[in-house]
């Protein structure tokens, strides 16, 4: 069993030494050097304690053996009868894997009345889908989505398996990789396999912070799920690949769950609630201006917002305010227009990931937060990007 | 009813950096508290307490310094605090996390509910409700944003999925995780400070668990082994964009489809 195992005749600094450790696992009990439960294993006092502190990893136990799983294996995620594209996603990344270990990609997919949808995820490149179409698997219940997972490991086993990072998702994987006892590694940014076919996997800690590189070096299948957007959509192919039509025995699917009404979501959110803001400032010279931004908006799934000019002259709820007096906002995405990025609005929008500001002065402080700076008129641009946008989903 | 809700110690940051020359986390002022995310369990577990008449667990698995977020929830008015503490259960992940959570869960009793947060703040994983639910094979639901009631051994809930919500009637025994916002979280009072100054929290090692197969636990019962830790690379990084109208908004069409800005409707 692998542990850290401590040289006390090396520690001279007992209190530095201690104080190595991030998660205060590290105690000095009568003198001498312990770890206590807080311990994660993370292996930083052997990396900076000079000696101390060893990594011993005896009498390991063996493995399963990895040449009796094969393939990658991606969940398709079904959101009202529908193929979610994080499926798509997943089969493009779970091709770029297999490619390297020359493995299949299969494909997964529970649910009611949806086998007529499985040719598509043959056009996204998987070899194999498995369908189970069946009337009890019409709601996500986390009993029989699990045994339907579980008759599909066990019958085609996969090396790996992929899940969406969706709420549904986020549920049927830890419950499947709990049943096969094995290793789940959730909301990876980043996947590759290694020659031994372990999955290397990366994804954010610590409020995002610090990376970890995980594998699962010795259990079979490996659970990762990723989230929408991470990766890109592969362009769709000639279908290669076959389809299997499968049934689970319907004793198998029962549920101490029973779902009574699905309703539709009232959409009304905050500004705050936003993935993408499109936030309109002095710039913008009449209130029936705002229309084109809040077009923009709508193209990008956002809200509009604006700064408190905008708000002070009557144009807009005070609702949709960001700044000291307003809101404070974290989109994905928040594209200012017009805006000069006074302090108090500033400090209610900085933590956005990602920030574009259109504005024609050159030296407006918004610039300076922006990581996307466009010295621009905005009555120009914006029209122009719409009519971009407009054209490019006419096409596609 | 008996109610376990399933709590965390983390730290009191979500914070915490890498220095990108040492490599050394850097923990300036890391001090511990309640996963903010299991207040909200606490609270729903609470209300039950009132409307039911329910008798709430908590249950933490952590050094022995954990027990100060069993005292916090004592001081809220839960009735009995059990941690999990060992040498051995040191290193854990999702999937030896959930198992000893079950076999602590085990040992404390039966229980007709248990409630977790949505996710921790230091984890961030969101999986262990669902694996510790296998592990003590009963249902389970994530995603719960209302409460609609009890009754005839059955609670009824308001399951908050992206394009809708769901209503569900689920079976006792179950595990439920609740969303942030169901309840409005209560203080800790003064007056229960007092009165609970003294109340036991019983510990549990390994050695007290059903099972006493110290490979199920810690860093020997976990699958997933972290290889490194490093810091993220930066991608924000600043640019200034000047040309023409027309050159502009093309750049910037090209930047949102490539960056999926675009992707957003489906």
């Amino acid at each position: 069993m692998p542990h850290i195992e401590i040289h006390q005749e090396k520690a001279v600094n007992k209190k530095e030494l201690a104080s190595l450790c991030p998660f205060g696992a590290i105690e000095i009990i009568n003198d001498r050097l312990a770890i206590n439960a807080a311990c994660r294993m993370c292996r930083l006092c052997i990396k900076k304690g000079g000696g101390v502190f060893e990594y011993v990893e005896e009498n390991t136990v063996p493995g399963v053996d990895k040449s009796q799983w094969k393939g990658i294996a991606v969940v398709a995620e079904i959101e009202e009868g529908n193929i979610h594209p994080v499926t798509f996603e997943l089969i493009g990344k779970a091709g770029e894997l297999a490619k390297k270990v020359n493995y299949p990609v299969y494909a997964l997919m529970i649910g009611s009345g949806i086998r007529n949808q499985a040719e598509i995820l043959l056009e996204y490149g998987a070899d194999e889908v498995f369908v189970y179409d069946q009337e009890e698997l019409q709601h996500f219940r986390i009993e029989p989505y699990t045994a339907v997972l579980e008759d599909f490991i066990r019958n085609v086993r996969p090396s790996s398996v992929l899940v969406g990072g969706t709420p549904t998702g986020r549920s049927l994987a830890p419950r499947a990789a709990a049943r096969f006892r094995t290793g789940l590694t959730a909301d990876c940014t980043k996947l590759d396999i290694s020659p031994e076919t372990d999955l290397d996997q990366i994804r954010p800690a610590y409020g995002g912070n610090i990376m970890a590189h995980i594998n699962t070096p010795r259990h079979r299948p490996q659970f990762a799920t990723v989230r929408y957007k991470i990766f890109s959509i592969p362009a769709k192919t000639t279908p290669h690949g076959k389809i299997h039509d499968c049934k689970l025995d319907p004793s198998k699917l029962c549920s101490g769950i029973e779902i009574l009404n699905v309703a539709e979501k009232n959409q009304e959110t905050g500004i705050e609630e936003a993935e993408v803001l499109v936030v309109a400032g002095r710039g913008i010279k009449k209130p029936e201006d705002l229309q084109m931004l809040q077009e923009l908006a709508d193209l990008l799934g956002g809200r509009l917002a604006s700064t408190r000019a905008v708000i002070e002259a009557g144009w807009l709820d005070a609702r949709c305010q960001i700044g000291l007096s307003g809101r404070t906002v974290k989109p994905k995405l928040l594209i200012t227009c017009g805006v000069s990025g006074a302090i108090q609005f500033v400090a209610g929008m900085n933590s956005a990931e990602k920030i574009i500001a259109i504005n024609t002065d050159e030296n407006a402080p918004i610039f300076n937060v922006a990581h996307i700076g466009i010295k621009g008129d905005l009555y120009k641009i914006i029209p122009e990007l719409i009519q971009q946008i407009k054209t490019a989903r006419a096409e596609a | 009813m008996k109610i376990a809700v399933c709590i965390k110690q983390v730290p009191g940051t979500s914070q915490v950096e890498i220095d990108p020359v040492t490599g050394v986390l850097k923990r300036d002022g890391v001090e511990s508290k309640m996963n903010p995310y299991d207040l909200y369990a606490l609270e729903t577990a609470l209300r039950f307490k009132q409307e039911y008449d329910a008798e709430i667990t908590v249950i933490t698995m952590g050094p022995p310094q954990a027990q100060a977020v069993i005292k916090e929830a004592f001081m809220m008015g839960v009735d009995h605090g059990f941690l999990l503490s060992d040498r051995r259960f040191g290193g854990a992940d999702v999937l030896a996390t959930s198992y000893t959570l079950a076999q602590g869960i085990r040992a404390a009793g039966e229980f007709d509910l248990i409630i977790c947060g949505k996710q921790t703040t230091d984890g961030d994983t969101a999986q262990v409700g669902a694996e510790l639910a296998e592990f003590l094979n009963i249902p389970h639901v994530t995603s719960v944003c209302k409460i609609n009631g009890i009754s005839d051994n059955k609670i009824t809930m308001l399951l908050d999925m992206p394009l809708h919500q769901e209503t569900a009637a689920v079976s006792f025994p179950c595990l439920i995780t609740v969303e942030k916002g169901i309840f409005e979280p209560r203080l800790p009072s003064y007056k229960l400070k007092l009165a609970t100054a003294d109340k036991p929290i019983t510990v549990l090692t390994l050695d007290q668990m059903p099972d006493t197969d110290p490979a199920h636990y810690g860093l020997n019962g976990s699958p997933t082994q972290v290889k490194r830790i490093f810091p993220p690379e930066s991608t924000n990084t600043h640019e200034m964009w000047n040309g023409e109208a027309d050159e502009l908004s093309r750049r910037l069409f090209h930047y949102l489809e490539d960056n999926k800005y675009l992707q957003q409707l489906r």
